[in-house]
């Protein structure tokens, strides 16, 4: 006879079994670039886009850290990315990893400002912590070419053999591949000891404590992965564009990205990514239009988000599933 | 000292935008950081009234406050007020995209350049007093904000409404109870902080410039005078802004090369040491 | 003479000049049984507001097992095996039953920081986990969310929290508060069953329950401790009868 906690055991590890909505989504991520065999440069910026989101569904969604700042992330590991292959090494892998390392000293660097305050406090000390690094890139232009930006990237080809090309089809691939790796590793983090442990800070800070949880430290953690995640995004955006503007460290920037984590979903990972792809598109098709209708109606959207779609497409995607299920073969 | 009167002046812009937020924030718990866009609002109906029609400067930003005051009180018994309950995180995602949609509304109806209200003869030139010189327009701004400060300090502290509004923020069911029409004083207290931040950006074009990015652009400005002066707080919110004019002013004069560097190392500075409680509480009132 | 569980020296919290827990010297045997009670406001909850941490003291210190915890923090006195539930319910709504009492048997365990295994995979923290979920009577609402739990059941819950993080000092603040009489008998039950080796100090309200389980009672007036003694002796001394005057102590 099997021990009760062993059917316990079987119950957790059902909700974190790998589900075929899932598989359908990566599935046609392969196919995309074929389908649309002219866009591979935009299909690899949604790719880093989903990315860069995916670092705030880990700091907001699941950590429960309001940031208004996460640009300041994405900016550092594109300049440090773009820095290091102009002065360095071009080689985009060791770049990653470069990018990686600094924007997660800046994390654990930052943390300990944030975690004294409350929500408002947080957001206010994020945004802070964006602008000072936007300022200081902007004044220090000897090194980052102020606005206009960081020029003259050159990337070595990915494993000293396959060369990036203009049309995008290497940077979708490698954007691609980036990306799914750092989302089974944040999928596993989200299923793990310690993503439990985020669950209950974002759901009851107060309790965490008294359970013998080390608060600071593991938000400290979660705020540093968040950091390296959008670095990595950063990173990915300098090496695939060959070119770092100040507008990747811009307040517009991580405003925007809070706007694609609210209209996905927040706390799920895909709602990230769904957010990322819809509004990348939106975008696209938007501001062929005329640029100025694009961001009227993202402010629209914003506002009709928080006063009727609390939980986003994902949540409305799910709620419709329920809808459909309810009268079938309900469990 | 020319430059300090200037930071002055500046300051008083300041001043009569951020109130409008200081109040919101610090009474009824709500973080609207769309104050810019009603003084953007006001801004451009000044512009329209007094460049496009002609209309008297003074008459052109009694219309500019109406103006916005009449669009915060329709906008907070629309939208605002149903977000009253909503967190933090709501708030700011709500106001943000009313700046964006008034980004983007300006724009459209205005063009993308900059714009300046024409100043009427009586406020160009200088006011020679005590052997110095001051610029007679700056001289006017700070007169009004001092002005509309003492009277909010007053209307708040010792009047029937003053003590309704505290009375609905500390306990709106109570409050109701004893017959407070709280509805109506938050809407109020709401359109009377949208109307002077329409004042000031009517008043502030020759300082501040007026894009449609205006909305966005001094954002962090308003949110340090909040968080410097301790939100709810008038006379906070005016020392705050005068400090962070003069601040602002003199540092771009002396030490042009740090720019807006300054602001947001001083604005994380005050909120750390705010969250470590080295100062008084955030949200506190004074 | 054995070191005692908790004690503590000159304890004393005050808010401005309005002092709330005044110079406590409070001792508790290891494997004791006792109880604190006293009249509203007498300053129980802040009394183990302080012991745990949650609040710092003005003045004195606290020892556990001997060793000053005074400066520690909370978490650090959990893993110490310091450990509380709250009066009123501070539970995990979106979390499952089993999930919330994981979070406390992984950090036991030393798996609070670990990212890379599934929590489906850490058997060990789900059998101890599963244990206590069992012990309280919560085995068939294990995978229930919180919130769609009876309020009885969300005490009992709280208790689980506590005892999921093995505590050798446990303290219970009015644990059946809210809790219907029939079900608060058998939240007792379980508590009296805990191993002997368990300090369990206890803040209660109902005297039933108080004479019913503790071996010792300490008495909380205004900040202070008013007297200390077993439960015959509290219940014949004429102080804690004019303190409780107009409140029927039923032995």
């Amino acid at each position: 006879m099997t021990p009760s906690w062993e059917a316990a055991a079987v119950r957790l590890r059902e909700r974190e079994r790998w589900k075929s909505p899932e598989t359908v989504f990566w599935c046609a991520a392969l196919v995309a670039p074929f389908v649309l065999p002219d866009d591979h440069l935009f299909l690899s910026q949604i790719a880093i886009l989903g990315l860069f989101c995916l670092s705030l569904d880990l700091v907001l969604g699941i950590a429960g850290i309001l940031s208004l700042g996460q640009a300041a992330f994405f900016g550092l590991g594109g300049y440090t990315a773009g820095l290091f292959a102009i002065h360095v090494d071009g080689d985009p892998l060791l770049g990653l990893v470069v990018a990686m390392v600094a924007t997660s000293l800046l994390g654990v660097l930052a943390a300990p400002l944030l975690l004294g305050g409350r929500d408002l406090t947080r957001l206010l000390i994020t945004v802070a912590v964006a602008g000072i690094l936007y300022e200081a890139a902007n004044k220090w232009s000897a090194v980052t070419g102020g606005v206009d930006g960081l020029q003259g990237i050159v990337i070595a080809p990915l494993f000293g053999k396959i060369e990036f090309d203009l049309g995008g089809t290497v940077a979708y691939w490698y954007a691609l591949a980036v990306l799914f790796l750092v989302f089974l590793g944040l999928r596993r983090l989200k299923s793990s000891p310690f993503g439990l442990a985020l669950a209950g800070i974002r759901l009851n800070p107060q309790r965490m404590p008294a359970l013998g949880v080390p608060v600071d430290r593991r938000l400290t953690v979660a705020y540093a992965i968040g950091g390296a995640v959008a670095g990595i995004a950063g990173a990915l955006l300098a090496q695939t564009t060959q070119f770092v503007s100040l507008d990747a460290l811009s307040f517009h920037r991580s405003a925007e990205l809070m706007l694609i984590l609210v209209l996905g979903g927040a706390g799920n990972l895909y709602g990230a990514l769904l957010g990322a792809i819809v509004f990348s598109v939106a975008h696209h098709l938007l501001s062929e239009i005329n640029p100025m209708y694009w961001q009227f109606w993202m402010g629209t959207l914003l506002i009709l988000i928080v006063l009727f779609a609390k939980d986003g497409l994902t949540g409305g995607l799910s709620r419709l599933r329920d809808h459909l299920w309810k009268g079938g073969t309900a469990p | 000292m020319t430059i300090v009167f200037d930071g002055i002046a500046l300051g008083m812009l300041l001043f009569l935008i951020s109130v409008g937020l200081s109040v919101t924030l610090g009474l009824m718990n709500f973080v609207n950081l769309a104050n810019g866009a009603f003084a953007m609002l006001g801004g451009y109906v000044g512009v329209l009234l007094v460049n496009r029609w002609g209309v008297p400067f003074l008459g052109a930003l009694a219309l500019s406050t109406l103006c916005s005051l009449v669009v915060g009180a329709t906008l907070e018994r629309l939208l605002y007020r149903r977000l009253y309950a909503a967190s933090h995180m709501d708030h700011v995602l709500f106001t943000v995209g009313l700046i964006f949609v008034s980004i983007s509304l300006a724009a459209y109806f205005f063009g993308s350049g900059v714009q300046v209200i024409e100043l009427p003869a009586f406020l160009q030139g200088r006011i020679e007093a005590f052997g110095v010189g001051f610029d007679s327009y700056r001289s006017f701004l700070i007169v009004v904000a001092i002005a509309i400060a003492a009277a909010l300090q007053r209307i708040l502290t010792s009047t029937r409404f003053g003590a309704s509004l505290r009375a609905a923020v500390d306990n709106p069911r109570t409050a109701r109870g004893v017959g407070i029409e709280v509805d109506r004083i938050f809407t109020i207290t709401f359109a009377v902080g949208s109307a002077l931040a329409g004042l000031g950006g009517a008043l502030g074009t020759q300082m501040l410039g007026l894009d449609p990015v205006f909305a966005i652009k001094y954002v962090v400005y308003f949110l340090i005078v909040v968080i410097m002066g301790g939100p709810g707080s008038i006379r906070g919110s005016f020392l705050a802004s005068m400090s962070i004019g003069v601040f602002d002013v003199v540092g771009k004069y002396y030490v042009p090369e740090l720019g807006a560097f300054v602001i947001y190392v001083l604005m994380l500075a005050v909120l750390v040491a705010r969250s470590r409680g080295l100062l008084p509480k955030f949200g506190g009132r004074s | 003479m054995t070191t005692p569980a908790i004690r503590t020296v000159g304890l004393t919290k005050r808010f401005g000049s309005f002092v709330v827990t005044n110079d406590v010297g409070l001792t508790v045997e290891t494997g004791a049984r006792q109880a604190i009670i006293g009249p509203n406001g007498a300053g129980k909850t802040t009394l183990i507001n302080l012991l745990t941490g949650f609040l710092e003291p003005s003045a004195g210190r606290i020892e556990l097992n001997g060793a000053d915890i005074t400066r520690l923090g909370q978490h650090e006195r959990v893993g110490r095996g310091l450990v509380r539930t709250f009066q009123i319910n501070r539970l995990f709504n979106d979390l499952t039953v089993l999930e919330s009492v994981l979070l406390a048997t992984n950090e036991r365990l030393g798996l609070g920081a670990v990212s890379w295994r599934r929590r489906s995979a850490c058997g060990g923290s789900i059998a101890e986990a599963w244990n206590v979920v069992e012990l309280l009577g919560l085995a068939e609402v294990a995978h229930l969310p919180t919130k769609a739990l009876s309020y009885g059941r969300q005490r009992l819950l709280e208790i689980a929290l506590a005892l999921a993080a093995k505590p050798t000092v446990l303290l219970l603040d009015e644990p059946a508060a809210g809790v219907p009489q029939g079900e608060s008998g058998e939240l007792f039950r379980t508590i009296s069953a805990l191993p002997r080796d368990v300090t369990v100090l206890l803040i209660e309200h109902d005297m039933e329950l108080v004479f019913g389980f503790a071996d010792r009672i300490t008495v909380l007036v205004n900040g202070g401790v008013l007297t200390e003694g077993s439960p015959e002796q509290i219940a014949k001394d004429p102080r804690v009868r004019e303190v409780y005057l107009g409140e029927a102590i039923v032995v």
